[in-house]
């Protein structure tokens, strides 16, 4: 079954990039670890999921490509060409010439409903291309204007249109110490929004991203590019085929359903974080053995004691209730939990939602929302369903 | 890719829109080696409007090697001059040419695929530039609601030779906080320190300090010079490099892109709040090519300290409202963060925007330079400017001095001065309201409470 992607604003193209070319180079990868039967198996399994096929033999990602200017599209696009390995599909995009200029109100409200019927044709014209659907995958940023209000308002269309099928969102969380100054307005509104209408979010936070390159990968000079590759680690992890209960060479058909049925068991807790390991660069590996056992263990604790590193794990605390559902293929590993994650985002969705609070009180930049019909009772609203959803988590 | 529209008006404001427009073609030629009028500054920069109530200027721009980047459709100019008097400048002459700055404005527009932002240049001393270009703040507010307005104003400085200009000054600044979206003030006595400190540096004769030829901000294109033509060229081509970074991010690719747009929805919290002190480093670039972080450190840091502002202001002793960084070149985002981190102590940001830092990364640098740095500060510091513009127009009106001169304009009265007055008074307290919260610990606001 298969996964169509559409990428946001800038963020979630240059993420988006990242992870097809990561999904491409995993499943032809030449690593000689297991049998030839089983690579194709999965690299056929793979393909179906995230790649169409071309006359010319180079498959293309099914993937629809949103910016409301057209630079990263553009770059996103030659990117891809240039590779010869996969490219994106010629008329997949969707971009104009003015951006958001960071104003969710903007995204939602103005660029949303006037270019939904281009949007939702061209990921019509992708879910048409696919077998069978398994669902849609919606990478965006909260920061900002395109990625985090068009990204809303997309999800709330997907909704309404396909009701049936499953929709992830990857939420890009900003750096604490901003990006963009209106990031904690941008962000509530996106939350509240997404949480009405997404069935997963599976949340990465620039500053964790950021210190793993930096402690783990020992990159000195830290890039977005770095840091989008190391996302797209994680996310290939989640997404690459895993085998199902009837044996090798038979790859489990619905990744999405899977998750969901798995780690979404009620629709009021939805919020998920990925924890990866090992965590290194390539010329460290070389040098490093690695068994499952000492593998799952670490990762257990760092699930339990809520490092998202694997450094400075808190090897004293110990889990109440234990029970987590491993999916791994080899030579990385990861778990996708929500139970431990959600004292920490609960902290850092308090955090965003009182420093948007404390702006708000004083009406800062509030006047560049209502320009564009956002008026105070919605940011009253989404502080509310936020506030439940903390105090949801806080209760369990 | 968005348009803007330059609008240069008045002897100063074309001055520096010429240095402008010679540093962007010299910018995009350097980038795009096969034109030197290539399409990105074609679309980007569609039609410069020059206004001018005298033909000088204007006349030797056309005579100059620019000409064949303007054509007279391009012009408005009169004989007379506005003599250094607003009302002049804005009443009479704005009544006169209102139909043909209004022909022009549309015909630029109608060139542009997506207009997003007039750029005006003027200054505020004079008479045209002051007068005129106020003026047009309203034309534009009328006929294109949707385009952002980004006004670049030369406030007088304190030993200013035009008598007038404090009520040129407080006429001006009137219309700018109705009617414009962001302003950049600027004041001659700050570039003129700053191109000071820069021939210390240059003629100082130290070993190691050879300065690379084309990276002095002040430089213009072609050749170093040693001795400028004119007398404000070097100040000039300061402000037209602030103009160049400004919209670098969204001329050019990067990581992290920062459109027009994002500059006054991230820096303007409040609608009449949008004076934004700029700084500009590094300044300039030695000829020592192994360039270590600490350099790149030290531009940060320079980008606050007072002697790089581009206007007589401390921001580091003032209080911060939004603070934007705009880098350009080899830097990375973990540069940025880091640097963030080491200078955010050292700065007070007002309580409700405790993070208040908007960033952007372009991957093209300036013409000279390996890497550069904007800042733009929505920042306190604007104050004591205001208070001194304030005063000086204050001893001039106690005595009624020079009044005349603008009563007898028809359409003038002295209401416009005391309605002018007021409302930069207004500003000024708000301002003050602002700093009062400075030394006041963070409020803790409770928390929405629900019922579960």
């Amino acid at each position: 079954m298969s996964i169509v992607t559409v990428q946001l604003g800038q963020c979630g193209n240059q993420i988006g990039f990242e992870v097809f070319d990561t999904l491409f180079s995993d499943s032809h990868s030449s690593q000689g670890l297991c049998s030839k039967r089983e690579n194709e198996a999965y690299q056929a399994s793979c393909k179906e999921r995230f790649f169409s096929e071309e006359e010319n033999g180079v498959p293309i990602a099914r993937a629809v490509l949103v910016d409301m200017e057209p630079k990263v599209i553009n770059q996103t696009l030659s990117k891809a060409a240039q590779s010869g390995r996969w490219k994106y599909g010629q008329h997949a995009y969707f971009c104009q010439k003015q951006g958001s200029g960071n104003n969710w109100a903007y995204g939602y409200s103005v660029h949303g409903p006037r270019h939904e019927e281009s949007i939702m044709n061209l990921i019509q014209k992708e879910v048409e291309k696919c077998d069978s659907l398994s669902g849609f995958f919606i990478i965006m940023s909260m920061a900002g204007g395109t990625g985090s209000g068009i990204g809303a308002f997309v999800t709330q269309n997907l909704q309404d249109h396909y009701a049936h099928s499953l929709k992830m969102n990857q939420i890009i969380w900003p750096y604490g110490t901003g990006e963009v100054i209106v990031q904690n307005y941008n962000s509530i509104l996106t939350l509240s929004h997404l949480y009405r209408s997404s069935d997963a979010l599976l949340v990465h936070e620039n500053d964790a991203v950021h210190k793993i390159c930096a402690k783990l990968m020992n990159i000195k000079q830290i890039s977005f590019s770095d840091i989008n590759q190391v996302l797209a680690h994680q996310l290939g992890s989640v997404f690459q085929p895993v085998y199902s209960a009837e044996g090798s060479f038979h790859y489990r058909r619905n990744p999405l359903g899977d998750l969901m049925e798995n780690l979404v068991p009620h629709p009021e807790f939805k919020m998920l974080g990925v924890r990866n390991i090992p965590q290194m660069s390539e010329n460290s590996l070389a040098y490093s053995t690695f068994t499952w056992a000492g593998l799952l263990k670490h990762l257990r604790q760092m699930l339990i004691s809520n490092a998202k590193m694997e450094e400075g794990i808190d090897w004293q605390v110990r889990p109440p209730i234990s029970g987590l559902p491993p999916l791994g293929k080899m030579p990385l590993n990861k778990e996708l939990h929500f139970n431990t994650s959600i004292a920490n985002l609960a902290i850092l969705r308090g955090k965003d939602v009182q420093s948007a609070d404390l702006g708000k009180k004083l009406r800062a930049y509030l006047h560049q929302y209502t320009k564009f019909g956002i008026e105070e009772e919605d940011f009253l609203d989404s502080f509310t369903l936020l506030e439940q959803v903390v105090a949801s988590y806080y209760n369990l | 890719m968005t348009q803007s529209v330059v609008v240069q008006i008045g002897q100063c404001g074309n001055q520096i829109g010429c240095c402008f427009w010679d540093l962007a073609l010299r910018e995009h030629a350097a980038v795009n080696q096969k034109g030197i009028y290539d399409e990105a500054i074609s679309s980007f920069f569609r039609n410069a409007v020059l206004i001018d109530m005298e033909e000088g200027v204007v006349n030797e721009i056309l005579q100059g090697p620019l000409r064949d980047v303007f054509d007279s459709k391009q012009l408005i100019t009169d004989i007379s001059g506005s003599g250094n008097n607003w009302a002049m400048g804005h009443k009479v002459f704005g009544s006169l040419y209102q139909e043909q700055i209004l022909e022009k404005l549309r015909k630029s527009a109608e060139h542009c695929d997506c207009l997003q932002c007039f750029f005006i240049i003027h200054s505020m001393g004079g008479g045209t530039g002051s007068g005129l270009g106020t003026f047009l703040l309203k034309v534009l507010e009328d006929e294109f609601p949707e385009v952002y307005r980004f006004v670049t104003s030369i406030y007088p400085s304190s030993e200013d030779d035009v008598i007038t200009s404090p009520y040129n000054s407080i006429l001006a600044m009137k219309e700018l906080n109705e009617h414009a979206d962001c302003v950049l003030p600027i004041d001659n006595q700050s570039l003129f320190d700053i191109i000071s400190k820069i021939d210390l540096v240059v003629n100082s004769g130290k070993l190691d300090t050879t300065v690379k030829p084309k990276s002095l901000v002040t430089s213009s294109a072609g050749a170093l010079k040693k001795q400028h033509k004119k007398p404000f060229d070097a100040m000039n081509n300061i402000v037209a490099n602030l103009l160049l970074n400004l919209t670098s991010s969204a001329r050019f690719e990067g990581s992290l892109n920062m459109d027009l747009n994002e500059i006054s929805m991230n820096l303007v919290p409040f609608p009449q709040l949008h004076y934004l002190v700029s700084s500009l480093t590094p300044l300039y670039t030695l000829a020592d090519v192994n360039i270590p972080p600490r350099r790149l450190d030290q531009m940060f840091s320079d980008a606050f300290s007072k002697d790089h502002q581009l206007m007589r202001a401390d921001p580091k002793h003032s209080l911060y409202l939004a603070c934007a960084l705009m880098v350009r070149g080899n830097v990375q985002i973990s540069d940025l963060r880091r640097n963030i981190e080491r200078l955010k102590p050292s700065l007070r940001f007002v309580s409700w925007n405790q993070e208040g830092w908007k960033t952007s990364l372009c991957s093209v640098p300036p013409v000279g330079h390996s890497h550069s740095l904007l800042a733009l500060a929505n920042n306190t510091c604007v104050k004591p400017t205001f208070v001194e513009l304030r005063e000086r127009f204050m001893r001039l009106y106690k005595k009624k001095a020079h009044l005349h001169h603008y009563l007898q304009v028809e359409g003038m009265e002295e209401s416009c001065f005391t309605e002018a007055v007021s409302s930069l008074s207004a500003l000024i307290q708000e301002y003050n309201q602002l700093d009062a919260t400075k030394s006041m610990p963070v409020a803790d606001i409770p928390r929405l409470s629900i019922a579960m």
